[in-house]
């Protein structure tokens, strides 16, 4: 299943809206407007992007603290995941999720879960939900390598293989879980090694290729929606930011990150486009400059939004406030 | 003559009740699912019969049992509630709920709030809990008060057979996640239920005995200690009021400060261990509310402070029962 040209644009834009959405994110707390925790996805976009133009909005999606780019993908809209990541109360959860904790079902973003492993085990709920609904619905959980040393990840995909749900469990292999480089807290070299211990099919591909990640995309989107069940996928990948935001990334070689960042999968992916000649100039600064008018109007609505009040509090714990 | 009618009632254990409550729940609405281990049919419908004849009834695709994997159990329970279904999750002992306990308390209980109520998680978790049947440590545990300090949990937890039909009842149909708390000991007692539909709200209270001297304030089956201790005490001239809670997240605190400020002595009892437990946050509200008028100390009544032993003797002395009640209540009323 290669991507046609509508596809491949699809992806394009939304890799470039992570980008700009992450740089303009780093920019605002750089210059001290904006303060928050921060877990850049620079470097990650190209796995969200294939499957922001193969997933129906009413597809699940679950993710992780480090989820800006899924939430980009998936549709979150704009303005208010902007809101959202600065408190506001017009942001998409009222300013008390946060970046680690965004819903936005409309867009099928179910859960952003900031524990380590524990998106897999709901996804199968998702998973479930549909299979009994009798609809062709599909989830897609995404988490990282460290993950796949959580229990959680195991009694997951052996629940959903005994069921045969349809989940994609999307391993974001970006090759450290948060400080420690995947050889040295991992039995595996491959995490989809893993997938033969719950008899389904595990594929690793180059996570920043948008060819290959769109074909094994659109290869497990396919089985899922078929029926045949669930697969693990790893797509290899590199986070440019380390952890968090300010964490000193010395445990990242210099040489190794300035490798990935030379190979910065986004600008690659514009320069195949142009030799490819599936788009012209013209085509693709019109998507980037839509991409910023997009971040710029979604930046001025979140600065300008109000907080909530305290009186606020105490709302949403249940769905009726007790006594 | 009198045309008020009676509920028609049928004598049922509670584990036959709770059986029941799930099933009329499943035949009313088609989103009420049950997971757990064993649960069906084929695997015996669940340890102690509770879905007995439930998946033969309703399917197995609706009854499902799962591998011993509790926090998949949870999990599963709770992106299926999110998208629409209400689940009832069960962990075969309350000891387990350990191994669940991040799906439980930083996903069931967070995700309403964390979405700003754009999700809910119509969740029940079923828990067989207790001792007295020399089960040991690990399948013994009364783990209320962990539940209770988690927002966004609800924690309900039954004296009798009609009570967990029509509290079970509420828990399956609440928009929140209920932690559904079933001693063992209870399970094979029999008691009247009510046929057909029966729902006993969350978060209130009921008087068991009425009683002048002080106020027993207690839950699940020690209820029915209490009400056996106050036997023994009125002979002694002694007159409890015995309050059964029946949830202690929706806590009734109105039902328990309109008795203590009647009686002006309280005396809490449960099951689960002294220190830390529900007892400790009854009495400081209790005490917050009630500090002038109270005529002593608010007195608490648990188990001791040590994991459930094996051996009966040990097990006996562990367990708060009738005379440990008794004296109590005594020392309460004394002061």
């Amino acid at each position: 299943m290669t991507p046609d040209r509508v596809a491949l644009l699809g992806m394009f834009e939304t890799a470039t809206k992570i980008k700009q959405c992450d740089e303009r994110f780093r920019l605002l707390l750089a210059s001290g407007q904006i303060v928050c925790t921060y877990y850049s996805p620079r470097g990650q976009e190209i796995i969200p992007s294939a499957f922001s133009v193969l997933l129906r909005p009413d597809d699940y999606m679950v993710t992780t603290y480090r989820g800006l780019h899924d939430h980009i993908g998936k549709g979150v809209d704009l303005r208010g995941l902007w809101a959202e990541f600065l408190g506001k109360r017009s942001g998409t959860c009222k300013g008390k999720g946060g970046p680690m904790h965004v819903t936005d079902p409309t867009s099928g973003l179910m859960v952003t879960t900031g524990i380590v492993g524990s998106g897999l085990p709901i996804a199968n709920g998702f998973g479930l939900a549909a299979k009994l609904a009798g609809t062709d619905q599909v989830t897609v959980v995404n988490f990282g390598d460290g993950a796949s040393n959580i229990g959680a990840f195991h009694e997951a995909l052996n629940l959903a293989a005994v069921w045969k749900l349809p989940v994609i469990f999307m391993c974001q292999n970006n090759r450290y879980a948060e400080h420690t480089k995947l050889a040295d807290g991992t039995s595996v070299e491959r995490i989809a090694m893993r997938a033969a211990a719950y008899g389904i099919p595990g594929v690793t591909v180059d996570g920043n290729d948008p060819i290959a990640m769109y074909e094994a995309a659109a290869t497990a989107v396919r089985r899922a929606r078929s029926g045949e069940g669930p697969t693990l996928l790893e797509g290899i990948t590199y986070r440019f930011f380390g952890h968090i935001m300010g964490d000193d990334m010395k445990y990242q070689p210099a040489e190794e990150r300035q490798a990935a960042m030379d190979a910065d999968p986004v600008p690659a992916f514009r320069v195949w486009l142009l030799a490819e000649g599936v788009a012209e100039e013209v085509d693709l600064a019109e998507i980037e400059q839509r991409c910023d008018a997009a971040i710029d109007d979604a930046v001025a609505y979140a600065l300008a939004a109000e907080l909530p009040s305290p009186d606020e509090l105490e709302d949403d714990v249940y769905a009726e406030n007790l006594a | 003559m009198s045309t008020a009618t009676e509920p028609q009632t049928v004598m049922l254990p509670m584990v036959a009740a709770i059986n029941r409550a799930i099933d009329e729940a499943m035949t009313k609405d088609p989103r009420v699912i049950v997971l757990g281990e064993d649960v069906a049919d084929s695997e015996g419908g669940g340890v102690y019969k509770a879905t007995m004849g439930l998946s033969t009834t309703h399917g197995t695709d609706r009854v499902r049992s799962t591998p011993i994997s509790e926090q998949a159990i949870v999990g599963a329970a709770i992106g299926a509630a999110i998208a629409g279904f209400r689940p009832i999750a069960e962990i075969m002992m309350f000891d387990f709920i350990a191994v669940a306990m991040d799906q439980v308390c930083n996903h069931a209980a967070k995700l309403r709030y964390m979405s700003g109520s754009q999700t809910a998680v119509p969740i029940t978790i079923r828990c067989s809990a207790g001792a007295g049947m020399q089960f040991g440590a690990q399948h013994s545990d009364m783990l209320e008060a962990w539940l209770c300090h988690v927002p966004g949990l609800k924690v309900v937890i039954p004296s009798n057979p009609a009570d967990a039909k029509g509290l079970l009842t509420s828990c399956i149909f609440d928009e929140d996640p209920c932690v559904f708390v079933e001693q063992t000991m209870s399970y094979f007692l029999p008691g009247p239920v009510p046929v057909g539909e029966h729902v006993v709200p969350l978060g209130q209270a009921a008087v068991r005995r009425e009683g002048t001297d002080l106020t027993i304030v207690s839950y699940g089956r020690q209820v029915n200690d209490c009400l056996r201790a106050s036997d023994a005490l009125a002979q002694d001239g002694i007159e409890a009021e015995v309050l059964d809670l029946r949830s202690l997240v929706p806590l009734d605190l109105d039902r328990v400060l309109t008795s203590v400020a009647k009686t002006r002595r309280a005396l809490v009892v449960h099951e689960a261990v002294t220190r830390c437990g529900f007892g400790a946050e009854l009495s400081a509200q209790i005490t917050e509310h009630l500090f002038d008028s109270l005529a002593g100390p608010v007195a608490r009544l648990g188990a001791k402070n040590v994991p459930v032993p094996y051996s009966m003797p040990l097990e006996r002395a562990y367990l708060p029962g009738r005379a440990e009640i008794v004296d109590a209540a005594r020392r309460v009323v004394e002061h």
